[in-house]
């Protein structure tokens, strides 16, 4: 059985809620255990950064603090908490009198940060850990026929890694291989969505969703897969402003890859959260129990 | 001691950023031709880097560049120079958030403050749902249609009534309080 400490942030609490239940269905059917971290916190999305970078540190380190407690991986789901999360391992393992600093904070909290664990994003868990050929044995409703946009975002890949190649991932790709489905090419899926750059920007931020459904349908997408919360909700709540502003007649789900897996492991859509879509998910109904 | 110029202060505000090399930018233009928002800045990165060297401090904490930013970080990882280009746009946020200096009518600043207040108060917050709520309060017209998308949201079971909160949260605040000066304000 492997087991990691897992952080939901906060946006799988409610706005990505399906994320959360299909992750924890999936994850229990291919034998992962995920122990919730008992009391996290905001680890400061993107904001914090601009506010400022000790706190942002320290947050993240509170969380890291947790897991090390249980001496387990971190595995985050969502790209701009696993972004944080990485980083923070990886500046405050690098970095000594930083890491003395913030754990004079964590004190207050009877916490500690050694360094002594990993952090991971949600898919290389099921990529890596579990392994596409347990997966492929798992599968009982193959999502044959269904064309999917495997839409990778940012911060899965930027701005590391230590090594593989940032500008020519597959694993997605791969893993709905795996489970039957016909991954389409996407000449987009490294793009931004544009994070919350609606609140600096709508004109700029509208253009750059476009963008991304656009290639997706030019592509034969019946639907786009995520691995992140944030741009679950951009790509797929901002289509009817897209629409409007740009005269488009987009209708394109956009769900889960988690979502995608479990029904592919004969899991019941309603455990998954499919159905409280804003675009309907329509072309996953014949593979739905 | 003589004052740092703007050019090094930017270069060393992050420690992530562990002084970044922005004296060592070719001016290739990698930066720019990577960027998804380019066309709605008002200087590319490119030149925003090269502005920042010629200390031209003024110009560049007036320019809408840094807080246009989406932090997508296509262009750190294009660089030749290994200049970490996003998070030297995170710099130039947290500077003219330090010094409020920045150009009128960006929901951006005030947006960071008011989010870094609702994580301190309760240890949890949530970026996309607080951004509805600031638009709807900031009055702005087109921007109340984000708050409609929200109600739908809620009516779907999908955006929480009540703001979530840690548990240990004195100890949490305890903590921070460590780190910044500033006490939590609840
Ligand atoms: S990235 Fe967003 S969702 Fe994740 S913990 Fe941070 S603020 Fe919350
Ligand atoms: S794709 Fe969008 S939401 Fe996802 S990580 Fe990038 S900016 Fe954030
Ligand atoms: S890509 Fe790097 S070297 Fe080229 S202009 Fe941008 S910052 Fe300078
Ligand atoms: S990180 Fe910012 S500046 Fe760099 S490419 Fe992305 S949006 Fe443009």
């Amino acid at each position: 059985m492997k087991e990691f400490a897992y952080f939901p942030g906060c946006s799988l609490e409610k706005v990505g809620l399906s994320y959360h239940l299909s992750t924890v269905e999936t994850t229990r059917k291919l034998g992962v255990d995920l122990k919730e971290l008992e009391d996290w916190n905001c680890c400061g999305a993107t904001t914090y950064f601009h506010v400022d970078e000790l706190l942002a540190y320290t947050l993240c380190a509170r969380n890291l603090a947790m897991a090390e407690k249980d001496n387990l991986d971190l595995v985050a789901p969502c790209s701009a908490c696993y972004k944080n999360s990485y980083f923070t391992n990886k500046h405050l393992k690098e970095d000594p009198d930083l890491a003395e600093h913030i754990n004079y904070a964590l004190e207050e909290d009877n916490l500690n940060f050694s360094g002594q664990i990993e952090v991971k994003h949600l898919i290389e868990v099921f990529v890596h850990d579990v392994g596409l050929e347990e997966i492929r044995n798992n599968v009982s409703m193959p999502l044959e026929g269904l064309r999917v946009a495997p839409y990778y975002g940012c911060q899965i890949l930027r701005p590391r890694k230590d090594h593989e190649d940032v500008e020519q991932a597959e694993f997605f790709e791969d893993l709905l291989s795996a489970i039957g489905a016909e991954p389409i090419p996407y000449p987009l899926k490294l793009k931004c969505c544009g994070g919350s750059l609606i609140l600096s920007s709508r004109e700029a931020a509208l253009s750059m969703v476009r963008n991304l459904l656009q290639n997706a349908e030019d592509n034969g997408a019946e639907v786009i897969a995520t691995a992140c919360p944030m741009c679950q909700v951009n790509l797929e709540c901002y289509q009817q402003q897209v629409n409007q502003e740009f005269g488009t007649r987009f209708s394109v789900p956009v769900v889960y890859f988690t979502q995608l897996m479990g029904l592919a492991l004969g899991i019941p859509a309603k455990k998954l959260g499919i159905g409280k879509e804003i675009v309907a998910a329509t072309p996953l109904a014949p593979y739905a129990r | 001691m003589a004052k740092p110029s703007f050019s090094d202060e930017i270069a060393n505000l992050l420690h992530a950023g562990h002084g970044n090399p922005l004296r060592t930018c070719i001016q290739c233009g990698t930066c720019s031709g990577t960027c998804p928002v380019v066309e709605y800045m008002d200087h590319t990165p490119r030149r925003i880097i090269g502005m920042i060297r010629a200390n031209l401090k003024d110009e560049v904490l007036a320019s809408n560049t840094y807080w246009y930013c989406a932090s997508c970080y296509h262009c750190t990882v294009r660089c030749p120079a290994q200049i970490d280009i996003a998070e030297t746009m995170y710099a130039l946020k947290r500077y003219s958030i330090w010094k409020h200096v920045h150009q009128e009518g960006l929901v951006g600043p005030v947006f960071s403050e008011t989010f870094v207040k609702t994580i301190l108060r309760s240890g949890r917050s949530f970026e996309p749902i607080l951004a509805t709520s600031y638009l709807f309060s900031s009055g702005a017209r087109e921007l109340i249609q984000e708050a409609f998308m929200g109600t739908k949201m809620m009516l779907k079971g999908r955006m929480p009534v009540l703001p979530p909160r840690i548990k240990r949260l004195d100890n949490f605040k305890r903590m921070v309080s460590r780190v910044i000066p500033l006490e939590a304000d609840s």
